[in-house]
């Protein structure tokens, strides 16, 4: 990446609020975030009402004959993409709670690479303080 | 009898509680795509579906459960079928609505 | 595009990578390795092993920065730096491994 991009460091949210497959906006969100995490932003995701299908854990898309992109959230952390806000509403409201989400974890540089959480449950009113507290928001 | 086959997330769009009140005792309801939503077992829409249960066949592709990680969660008393279960029910039935 | 694998033609895109990523075979890597002019050592076939495993696991090809990082955790710091990368692949390790290692090119490469 060109130096150019470097430089201002500024507050980056992704807001993922579809189902995977159904539509493309998920599949899409993500190789945006991937792509964009070469400008080493402050990167967060947030994944509320159904985007928080997206990282449920256990798909195989073997019989609708499209890709199964869900292993590359695995590969944030890769990305220094550690901090991921999912809505606990917006779990309860599909029954789900956070074992039905796949394990996204990280390694942190400055712990002694020792393995972390990037997944956060948090309610309406943390997420609204996580938008307000933003440079920029993409949404999907 | 008809086929209604429902294809939106409930949460998204209210077809599924559109469709709940159009429809005929006796008929038949599909969820496909992101439709399958509203056939799991737990979360706001389980009531609806196992009342709904009561009244109507309800179907549920299991390509599109599996895809979406929902395996083990679809409620009991609906019937997953694969793509040539998706062409039986169809032909069976007098017509198809679907609802977009 | 295509390629020539001992008779056999195997399809690329129209910058040489691989049209169907299960197709790949080393021959197939060795043949686009000599169209990159590179002359494949073990070194390089562990990048390109190590690129095909990460993409099993999760599904995309990593970015130079993060294959970097990857291989240092996994093959060693004398390895994980873009120095001995470049050496091995001038023309940059993400898109001339994963060109070899029949891999789509990676999301954000130009």
């Amino acid at each position: 990446m060109s130096e150019e991009a470097s430089g201002v460091v500024k507050k980056f949210l992704y807001i993922n609020r579809k189902a995977p497959y159904g539509t493309v906006y998920a599949l899409e969100s993500l190789e945006v975030v991937l792509i964009a995490a070469a400008f080493d932003q402050d990167v967060s995701l947030a994944f509320f009402d159904d985007g928080v299908y997206q990282i449920a854990k256990g798909m195989d898309t073997k019989a609708i004959g499209q890709k199964n992109f869900s292993p590359t959230y695995k590969a944030l952390g890769d990305y220094d993409i550690n901090k991921i806000y999912v809505s606990k509403e917006s779990l309860d409201a599909r029954g789900l709670s956070k074992d039905d989400l796949m394990d996204l974890k990280y390694e942190d540089e400055d712990d002694d690479w020792a393995e972390k959480d990037s997944i956060h449950i948090v309610n309406s009113e943390e997420l609204a303080d996580l938008m307000d507290s933003q440079d920029v928001i993409l949404s999907f | 009898m008809q086929l209604h086959v429902v294809n939106k997330s409930p949460f998204e769009k209210s077809t599924f509680e559109s469709c709940l009140l159009h429809v005929k005792k006796g008929s038949s309801i599909l969820f496909i795509e992101d439709g399958i939503f509203a056939a799991l077992n737990k979360g706001k829409f389980s009531e609806k579906v196992k009342n709904a249960l009561e009244n109507y066949k309800i179907y549920a592709l299991e390509p599109d459960v599996n895809a979406r990680g929902m395996k083990n969660k679809v409620m009991d008393g609906i019937k997953l079928i694969d793509y040539s279960g998706f062409v039986d029910l169809a032909a069976e039935h007098d017509a198809v609505q679907s609802w977009l | 595009m295509a390629l020539d694998v001992g008779g056999k033609v195997v399809e690329t895109d129209e910058e040489g990578y691989l049209s169907n990523r299960d197709e790949w075979s080393n021959e197939i890597a060795k043949a686009i390795s000599v169209a990159e002019g590179i002359d494949m050592s073990d070194n390089h076939w562990e990048v390109v092993n190590f690129l095909r495993e990460y993409y099993e696991e999760y599904q995309i090809a990593p970015a130079v920065r993060v294959l970097t990082k990857a291989i240092g955790k996994k093959l060693g710091k004398d390895k994980g730096n873009s120095k001995y990368l470049y050496e091995l692949f001038p023309y940059g390790p993400a898109k001339q491994a994963c060109k070899i290692a029949g891999l789509p090119k990676p999301t954000g490469c130009v």
